[in-house]
């Protein structure tokens, strides 16, 4: 770095400018390749060839002793992947009760987390409040401690006799041991209501098996383990999302408000179809944001659950971790890996989609309701 | 309001006085949920195996004591957590001069395969990070990493969503300023080092701050770098405490301690910083 320092500083004194600047331009390839050389050595090394690395590994059987491309490895081709989504086996099914938990795990935790979200900005965004960096920040403090501290707090919280259930007996409830419960929640719902009994499963659904799982085992829910950390996945998160909510209400012109409420729009219809058609691009952001992280969630069950009780938490990102890991079995685990980074690519593409869609489609309306509001101003003056 | 005709005033205030209630019911509420939580952290810290286990909405530790963090201090707690301090100093001081220096390249330096280099960047803030775990390790394994010092902050030195802020923010600032150094004489490290980062001051303690959290609450990168208990850092530490021997038993100071402390770190930043953490949330948003 020094030598095209002092070279170009030796030249660009003598010189006048005109060659200086020529000298400039050069000059700038060999920095600008200086410059981002750390960034491709680093990234190159530990991201991208690691990624074609563990491609070769999740069509091989190596179990973790030796060198994984050496000639002791066996080529499986897509055994790994098939193994995982169409043969019948113990890798799919628990394959598949991942993805069975993780998707409950999602669809439970994106749209609470979004509306908590947005629902706390709204409030601290109410500008007669005191003392609204106070609010601000304790909302969003839990998204920037360490999600195995948090893990921790939550474990004691939810334990047994914990705080939670200590709380719920002052009420009457008898809280269950949310750690360690393997029922769905659909199933506890369904036996409460009297639609079945938990013990004794309906036939129909127990004895039709899709993908290794039976109907029953589909339909379960996210079991009461998992929803504890989904609570406590939401609790945190929501903090985050905020900001960007709060950031957006505070985009939001005054002026737009103040007209509509000069027009006569109450406080409900102001925020249906003022606010949220401003936050709607945000909304599209924190939902993607959303399904992107929590179909990753590793660390909660790495320090809370280890996948159980009963695999109940088990998610493809921990089962690929186990299965590599805990099992040696490498090309499963990197299979899984793969699998799921398709799944989030498909799942963002789709997003990316609709959102561009649904942008295209407001900004139509937006045109069209800004030339009514000119019409209309016209035909008052 | 002072305006408006007396009754006019009264439904204002009328609706207002209800909104506020509604407002000020939902943030004491919301608020008990967000601090009790650390209220009961801290308080369970300084109590007793028996007490936490019978009284656990209980703010006040009866009897104060010291024991649970006595016998933290005991364990390889004090290790881990100068591992975590040394890796995320390395962490932090590598990713905001790699990350500024390839941001400014990537914004302002005009050279071939710069386009190239950005839309490869662009691909790789695309894959999910938790992918990367078995990749990750196999790289290290093959290289002769794995379960070394380096292995734990080498291959975080370098983050693309960091580079990507980095290249927005330099795109915002006036190029006056370097021009006229060029013609002055300085050369493009110089301009940059001597010109450009002190301009760049607030986009640097947002990274500063995002490379802080990121490699402190690491966990996923830390687990499949090393085995050996003396590399380990406060969150796979801390995280394998409780799955193995503590979390069988009824130890919740010991364990409300050890989360302590490995919050305090980040609630000082956090304080000092807040403005900054604010935005380093949304610079986070515009990537996506």
């Amino acid at each position: 770095m020094s030598q095209v320092d002092s070279g170009r500083a030796g030249s660009g004194r003598r010189a006048p400018a005109r060659v200086a600047k020529r000298g400039t331009g050069q000059n700038q390839t060999g920095a600008g390749w200086l410059f981002v050389s750390p960034m491709l050595i680093i990234l190159g090394i530990f991201l991208a060839i690691p990624i074609v690395m563990a491609l070769w590994v999740s069509f091989t059987d190596w179990n973790g002793r030796g060198n994984p491309f050496g000639s002791r490895v066996n080529f499986v081709g897509a055994e790994n992947y098939t193994s995982l989504l169409t043969e019948q086996g113990l890798s799919r099914q628990d394959f598949m009760l991942s993805m069975r938990n993780t998707f409950y795990y999602v669809l439970g935790v994106v749209p609470v987390q979004t509306a908590l979200a947005l629902l706390l900005a709204v409030i601290v965004n109410q500008k007669f409040l005191k003392g609204r960096t106070f609010f601000r920040t304790a909302f969003y403090f839990p998204s920037v401690v360490s999600s195995v501290a948090i893990s921790l707090v939550f474990v004691y919280l939810f334990t047994g006799t914990g705080a939670i259930n200590t709380i719920l007996s002052k009420v009457g409830v008898i809280g269950p041991n949310w750690l360690d419960d393997p029922r769905g929640v659909i199933h506890i719902i369904g036996e409460k209501v009297g639609l079945w009994s938990i013990d004794a499963p309906p036939s129909a659904l127990a004895s039709t098996e899709v993908m290794n799982l039976s109907l029953w085992e589909w339909f379960k829910g996210p079991s009461v383990a998992l929803s504890t950390i989904m609570i406590q996945v939401i609790w945190t998160t929501a903090g985050t999302f905020m900001l960007m909510f709060l950031a957006a209400l505070q985009d939001l012109p005054a002026e737009v408000e103040e007209a509509a409420m000069v027009d006569g729009a109450n406080r409900r219809q102001r925020f249906m179809n003022v606010t949220v058609p401003h936050l709607r691009p945000t909304i599209f952001l924190v939902l993607t944001l959303g399904i992107i992280g929590t179909w990753q969630v590793f660390d909660q069950m790495y320090v809370m659950t280890q996948g159980g009780p009963a695999k109940t938490t088990l998610t493809p990102a921990y089962l690929s971790y186990a299965a590599a890991f805990r099992q040696q079995q490498w090309g499963e685990g990197a299979a899984i890996a793969f699998i799921l980074f398709a799944l989030i690519f498909l799942l963002t593409s789709i997003q990316r989609y609709l959102l561009r869609d649904k942008d295209e489609v407001a900004k139509k309306k937006a045109t069209k309701a800004q030339a009514k509001a000119a019409k209309a101003k016209g035909a008052l003056a | 309001m002072s305006t408006v005709t007396v009754n006019d005033g009264n439904i204002v205030n009328r609706a207002g006085r209800g909104k506020k209630i509604a407002v000020y019911g939902a943030l004491i509420l919301f608020s008990l949920m967000y601090v009790f939580p650390f209220f009961i952290q801290i308080a369970t810290s300084f109590k007793t195996d028996a007490d936490a286990t019978t009284n656990p909405l209980n703010l006040i530790p009866q009897p104060v004591t010291m024991a649970a963090l006595k016998r933290l201090a005991d364990t390889d707690y004090p290790l881990w957590f100068q591992n975590s301090v040394t890796v995320t100093i390395l962490v932090t001081i590598g990713r905001v001069f790699f990350c500024s220096l390839a941001g400014y390249a990537l914004a302002r330096l005009k050279f071939r395969g710069r386009d190239g280099v950005f839309t490869a960047l662009l691909a790789v803030m695309a894959v999910p990070g938790i992918v990367l775990l078995i990749p990750k390790f196999l790289v290290l394994n093959y290289i002769g990493l794995y379960d070394t010092y380096p292995a734990l902050f080498v291959p975080l030195l370098v983050d693309a969503a960091g580079v990507f802020i980095m290249k927005q923010f330099f795109e915002t600032i006036s190029p006056s300023m370097e021009e006229a150094a060029r013609i002055d004489g300085a050369g493009t490290f110089r301009t940059f080092w001597s010109i450009v980062l002190p301009m760049a001051r607030p986009a640097l303690i947002t990274l500063t701050i995002l490379s802080f959290q990121g490699s402190w609450n690491e966990l996923g990168h830390f687990v499949i770098a090393v085995s050996d208990p003396n590399l380990y850092t406060l969150t796979r530490g801390v995280g394998q405490l409780t799955s193995g021997g503590l979390g069988s038993g009824n130890q919740f100071p010991i364990s409300m301690a050890s989360a302590l402390i490995m919050t305090i770190p980040t609630a000082l930043i956090f304080i000092i910083f807040q403005r900054y953490f604010t935005q380093g949330a949304n610079a986070g948003a515009d990537k996506g």
